[in-house]
């Protein structure tokens, strides 16, 4: 049963000891000379200005909230694509269970556009 | 022998997967920077999922990596960086008995589990749907299957909860970008 996770336990486990292997490798054998332009924070090659914990718009908020609902409509609509074939006549309904599901978000996606939360001024 | 030699190795994963999650999750609450919070965070939900598919539920394992380490964590990012971390860190507020408050409830909750776990209260019947028959029929077919007859009405009321969800995001930023002008 959980035969064929094996495998994916292996290809975690040589991941991370390679990752590790490499780190602990360069630690080792590299050297380091520590200059106080090295332990600048480094930015595109740009002078860091003001503070660098900095306070971002709400806009990006709207954006997450919006990507999380559709990826949880997502989630469901996996499942019903699964068994969608395995309800022999009653294709109907279980293409309006959907329909239904599908359709409240669309009014809540209508509600967004319209009331500008999409634009991004 | 072989049977013993297969529980043995799936008891030391499910020990390591489990310490790795402890030790994330202290890492979680015991770290100043609520950014470094969040990454720890990250690897609590993933070896959460590992939890999930040793008990033979690939679905919701795959779920847990794809919502709640994926989308639920960005969510999260963002709601730390919308806050001024800067007056956060350097106030160094503490609330006063915080400690005794928290040690009381965490004490509490303790007492609880282990109370559950040793008298074994926590004893549901046994469902239609036992680990050999999901992974004979399969795992997303056996969840779709019970999500579409059985728990039809709170699948649609999910729907309505996230109309809830996206109505509330922007009523609270589109108030806030109001006040500004």
């Amino acid at each position: 049963m959980l035969y064929g996770y094996f495998a994916i336990l292996v290809y975690i486990l040589i991941a991370l000891g390679f990752a590790g292997f490499v780190i602990l490798a360069s630690h080792v054998v590299g050297q380091r000379k520590s200059t106080a332009t090295k332990l600048s924070p480094y930015e595109c090659g740009m002078p860091t200005i003001g503070p660098t914990l900095r306070r971002l718009p709400i806009r990006y908020y709207i954006i997450a909230m919006l990507f999380l609902v559709f990826d949880i409509e997502i989630v469901f609509i996996y499942p019903w694509a699964v068994i969608y074939r395995s309800f022999k006549g009653f294709g109907f309904f279980i293409l309006g269970e959907m329909l239904v599901f599908v359709g409240i978000l669309i009014i809540a996606y209508i509600y967004v556009w319209r009331k500008g939360a999409l634009e991004w001024e | 022998m072989a049977e013993n030699v297969v529980m043995l190795f799936q008891w030391l994963v499910f020990l390591g997967i489990a310490l790795v999650c402890i030790f994330a999750s202290i890492m979680v609450i015991s770290n100043k920077n609520p950014v470094h919070c969040a990454l720890w965070m990250v690897l609590t939900f993933l070896a959460t999922a590992g939890l999930y598919v040793m008990l033979h539920s690939q679905f919701i394992a795959i779920v847990q990596v794809i919502v709640y380490a994926g989308a639920i964590m960005m969510l999260i990012l963002f709601v730390v960086m919308l806050l001024d971390l800067e007056v956060e860190l350097r106030s160094r507020l503490k609330f006063l008995y915080s400690k005794a408050i928290g040690g009381f409830f965490a004490v509490l909750l303790m007492l609880g589990i282990f109370y559950a776990v040793i008298t074994r209260v926590l004893k549901g019947n046994v469902g239609s749907f036992t680990p050999e028959k999901v992974s004979a029929m399969g795992n997303v077919k056996a969840v779709g299957k019970v999500l579409f007859t059985d728990y039809l009405f709170p699948f649609e009321v999910a729907s309505i909860l996230l109309v809830v969800g996206i109505v509330g995001a922007v009523i609270m930023s589109k108030r806030r970008e109001a006040r500004k002008e």
